[in-house]
């Protein structure tokens, strides 16, 4: 569709890959438990960031807004002992509708003014949030109770978090894969390559830009409360952090714009790279991270997809020689 | 060109005006475009053709009057709404989705105007269209890649891939070499022969001359004359405004609107000036 297509190849071959993420646990190692479930988290945002970001063409800086929003929910609903799935659905619900109420306004914004303009959407909750500190604890930050019985073990919990994540991820990725190829996909193609044209041709640019924003930002969200319930404790400045914004976008970026493949692998290669970068140049990590995020977009600027793009072609040539 | 006289209305404009600050691009057109038509809409360049089309199709408001589309008014639709009510128009500066195969373009237009089409169910469309404009064999390519006379068409495949009643050719053959302006030519003369009503903007003279029914020109905004192609070209405002003296002395040394002979002669020698005309124009 766009720059970069998901074949089904390479689509069933992101599912075998999520597929083998799944048997993580069995290394029976906290330390990678770990790093799973973030890249997990990270990989929600990066595959959701694409349905606006890299379909739509519209450059989203909302993703942190989302997943605080889901965050502080979830946070509460599980203060006030919901169970984690109803906290989960509740979140994600509101944040679809809120989302789709906000992308009516938003999306009126093109280019620069609506990355500028969603970037602003994060403040203004972390403001709300630190304001009304009877719901959130404002400053102080929120403690938020055990939400899974029976799973005292600091493994056990680990281990029930990765997989939730992992399913998240999951449930994520085919939803994409599954808007990629709808109406609503192609849709969102034409809007990225000509808006008027494709208002011309009897698209409601206005309700698939809005429904992107909600799809983008729903998953995102339940990933939120999922985060809030596993670290047991939130605070304004870290979960409406503005990396929560950039990572997914760079992981798209590194990945492939427009593809959800894509954006897993860009999410997981990324994680990858801040991970050995962090453990071997503890001084200076974040410089060495940001130059070879520039490396990579000047020499891959249609991302890792694109590499097995060039593979498949020169493949290809050589069967016809 | 004998055109079908007395037909059933399909859009009618009543005193629609549209004002950008100060500017009046539109000024108080009365218009009405019979069922089965093709209507020629010409005038300088700046005379608020497009601005009208954009009116009649939603992308700007009209700031006053109405639009009346098979007897209901459509002055406030959106674009995408007057879109599925069979409005398609082409755009002047050509608008494909640059990435998308030309199969993909005409299937959009196909998916989306269209209630009840499935992906599928486009694509065949789209194929169908794009074999009749003649890019059969461009299906596959982006539509990037292709020549400008193939991307005019393109935007005619995905127009009538649109399943229009009333189709707005903005320019379809500005740019285009004399062979290529005589198969877009024959292009519109087919689509209209399917029953699609047909408003063509257009400043090449030969092409209004033989394809049009009935002729309208806007000057300034406002409609100066309204008849068929022969009334208009010897009507002498309209060579003031449009055509220009040197025009009408081509063909006729006075404005005489009686003579038969002299008439039929409009449409003979002005194909040898229609391409020496437009030269102040745009093309």
């Amino acid at each position: 569709m766009s720059a970069v297509r998901t074949t089904p190849r390479s689509f069933r071959i992101a599912l075998v890959l999520l597929v083998l993420l799944a048997g993580l646990p069995f290394l029976g190692s906290a330390y990678a438990l770990r790093i799973g479930t973030f890249a997990c988290m990270y990989a929600i945002m990066a595959v959701s960031w694409n349905v606006i970001g890299g379909f739509a063409g519209y450059p989203s800086f909302a993703t942190a807004a989302f997943f605080g929003f889901g965050a502080y929910c979830g946070g509460i609903l599980l203060g006030k002992s919901w169970t984690l799935l109803a906290a989960v659905s509740i979140a994600g619900g509101a944040a679809f509708v809120a989302a789709l109420l906000f992308g009516m306004v938003l999306l009126r914004l093109r280019g620069h003014y609506f990355a500028i303009g969603s970037l602003a959407v994060a403040e203004v909750l972390r403001e709300l949030t630190n304001t009304a500190s009877n719901l959130t604890g404002g400053g102080m930050g929120l403690n938020i109770p055990l939400a899974v019985k029976g799973s005292d073990s600091v493994l056990g919990e680990a281990t029930f978090f990765f997989w939730a994540m992992w399913a998240m991820l999951f449930l994520c990725f085919i939803s994409v894969r599954l808007i990629q190829t709808s109406k609503l996909g192609f849709g969102l193609v034409c809007i990225k390559q000509n808006e008027s044209a494709a208002d011309m041709i009897g698209v409601n640019a206005t309700l698939y830009k809005s429904l992107a924003f909600a799809f983008s930002g729903v998953f995102v969200a339940m990933a939120g409360v999922l985060y809030a319930a596993w670290v047991h404790y939130i605070e304004p400045g870290d979960v409406f952090d503005v990396l929560f914004a950039v990572k997914p976008i760079v992981m798209a970026l590194l990945g492939g714009l427009g593809s959800p493949v894509g954006a897993l692998l860009g999410a997981f290669a990324f994680l990858g790279i801040e991970e050995l970068v962090w453990r071997n140049y503890l001084q200076i990590h974040s410089g060495v991270l940001g130059f070879l995020v520039v490396v990579l977009l000047l020499f891959l600027p249609h991302g890792l997809m694109s590499l097995t793009q060039s593979l498949r072609s020169r493949s290809g040539r050589k069967a016809v020689a | 060109m004998p055109g079908p006289r007395s037909m059933r209305e399909l859009l009618r404009l009543v005193g629609v005006t549209r004002r950008f600050g100060g500017l009046t691009a539109v000024n108080d057109v009365h218009l009405t475009v019979g069922e089965g038509e093709i209507l020629g809409l010409i005038g300088p360049n700046g005379a608020g053709k497009t601005t009208l089309v954009n009116v009649i199709t939603g992308v700007h408001r009209a700031s006053a009057g109405q639009v009346l589309y098979e007897g209901r008014d459509i002055t406030r639709l959106r674009p995408y709404q007057s879109a599925r009510v069979g409005i398609a128009r082409t755009f002047q500066i050509v608008q494909p989705f640059p990435e998308l195969t030309a199969i993909e373009n005409v299937a959009a237009a196909a998916l989306f105007s269209q209630a009840g089409m499935s992906q599928a169910s486009a694509r065949a469309s789209a194929a169908a269209q794009l074999a009749f404009v003649g890019l059969g064999e461009m299906a596959d390519k982006p539509a990037f890649s292709l020549t400008l006379a193939m991307r005019k068409r393109l935007e005619l495949a995905k127009a009538l891939a649109m399943k229009p009643r009333l189709l707005f050719l903005d320019e379809v053959n500005a740019g285009l070499n004399s062979t290529e302006v005589d198969h877009a030519k024959q292009l519109i003369r087919e689509v209209a022969g399917r029953g699609v009503t047909v408003v063509l903007i257009e400043h090449l003279m030969k092409v209004v001359l033989t394809v049009c029914h009935r002729v309208v020109v806007l000057q300034n905004g406002a409609l100066i004359a309204d008849g068929t192609p022969k009334e208009v070209v010897n009507d002498p405002q309209v060579v003031g405004a449009y055509l220009g003296k040197k025009y009408a002395q081509l063909h006729e040394p006075q404005h005489g609107r009686q003579s038969a002979g002299a008439q039929s002669g409009v449409a003979d020698t002005s194909v040898g000036v229609a391409d020496t005309l437009p030269a102040g124009e745009k093309r």
